[in-house]
């Protein structure tokens, strides 16, 4: 194979992993490195470095829509990426110390993990009739979002369980080169009972932040590779953009549970590979 | 919250957004000219992604990429589209701060520059 054509492969690839990932929100970057490593054979430290910049694009890309809305909660955002930063970095120090079989057997418990998330449905907790948190209100994080009846407001509680996961967020972005949305959305709607969707918006508004303070560290040590990472870069920003625009009509419970089973395949190839060593 | 306040927040979104996408836009027009002119020139060559090597000092380094960008070589214009794409959020979380201090919210003012510091950490630290 060319690098043309592998460069074309790989663009459809991701275009397709940008298209799925925004439709089920799971993200392109838990699809992508799978993806290069087990079908094109690339080294999990390149694919990582690719999969982080390309989080970025789709992140930034759909946050500068989300942010007009009105829901996304900037105080809450930038008081949370203090601890998604810091556990990105160390997340990402740690890729370079751990090897590399280490790396993929975590990354296919997360990606184990992503596919039984996207089937089960997080339970609603309404947060109406209880007592606001002491951290919240002294960090004045309560907000307020539009809705058809008119502006509602919220507060926000169990703040330092929402600030550790928070880090438990970073440090696998850091370490898989993926957003971590699932995590932070659990982190902000079911600890911190923020509405949901005050938690996805204000979820991606983080993602970018959190990518780059790990990407800063990939790109130094020499991770990300400007031939790999353009195909994938431009082919996931493509696909999410047009997965974002079916997101609304698609209800799509067959696409989710169809993603589901091909992530769970993945992520068993990901950890039998690791343990074989051929990874 | 004052009528002011509320005009200043939705201002402060657009400028966000318009921020956001013009990253995203310039970083990705970059990427795709500089893969135009890698691809003119490596496409028929063999890639090779099955062993890590790690990347040359000319594409680890900000002075470097500079200098790859001056002698149009298609992966230093890749790189640079990709630093274009990292600052990105960086500049959002720049712009916070300016705001938090315009509204006089120090703590918040604080918490953004925090966010700036690990940031440049990534990017500058050991």
């Amino acid at each position: 194979m060319s690098i043309l054509e592998f460069t074309a492969v790989v663009a459809a690839g991701s275009f397709f992993a940008g298209f799925l990932g925004a439709i089920t929100g799971l993200g392109g970057g838990v699809v992508i490195v799978p993806l290069l490593t087990i079908a094109l054979g690339v080294d999990i430290r390149y694919a990582i470095g690719a999969s982080l910049v390309s989080v970025i694009a789709t992140s930034s890309g759909a946050a500068a829509a989300y942010v007009k809305e009105g829901f996304t909660n900037v105080r809450i955002g930038s008081f949370l990426e203090i601890a998604t930063s810091t556990g990105a970095l160390a997340g990402a120090y740690l890729a370079t110390r751990l090897p590399v079989a280490a790396i993929g057997i975590i990354f296919g418990i997360v990606l184990l993990y992503s596919a039984y998330h996207a089937l089960r449905p997080l339970p609603n907790l309404s947060n109406s009739n209880q007592p606001p948190d002491r951290w919240g209100t002294l960090l004045k994080l309560h907000g307020t979002y539009p809705s058809e009846h008119g502006t509602v407001s919220y507060s926000v509680r169990a703040v330092p369980l929402g600030v550790s996961l928070m880090a438990v967020a970073g440090v696998l972005s850091g370490l898989l080169g993926i957003g971590s949305g699932a995590v932070k959305v659990i982190a902000m709607d079911q600890a911190m009972r923020i509405p949901f969707k005050v938690s996805t918006t204000t979820s991606n508004f983080m993602i970018g932040v959190t990518a780059a303070a790990s990407a800063g560290i990939y790109l130094r040590r020499g991770y990300v590779d400007p031939g790999l990472a353009m195909p994938v870069m431009l082919g996931v920003a493509s696909g999410s953009i047009l997965g974002a625009r079916f997101l609304t009509r698609a209800g799509t419970p067959l696409l989710r549970k169809i993603f589901s089973a091909a992530i769970s395949i993945l992520a068993l190839e990901m950890i039998y590979n690791s343990l074989a060593g051929r990874l | 919250m004052s009528p002011d306040s509320r005009i200043d927040s939705e201002k402060m979104d657009t400028i966000i957004g318009n921020l956001l996408r013009t990253g995203v836009g310039l970083a990705a027009a970059l990427v795709f000219t500089g893969g135009l002119i890698y691809l003119f020139r490596h496409g028929t060559e063999a890639p090779g992604y099955a062993v890590f090597r790690g990347e040359p000092a000319d594409l680890r380094t900000l002075t470097g990429i500079l200098y790859d960008v001056q002698s149009l070589r298609g992966r230093g214009i890749i790189q640079l589209g990709l630093l274009v794409l990292i600052a990105t959020p960086i500049a959002r979380v720049a712009f916070l701060a300016y705001i938090f201090l315009r509204q006089r919210d120090m703590l918040y003012t604080a918490v953004a520059l925090i966010v700036l510091t690990l940031l440049a950490f990534s990017l500058f630290g050991q």
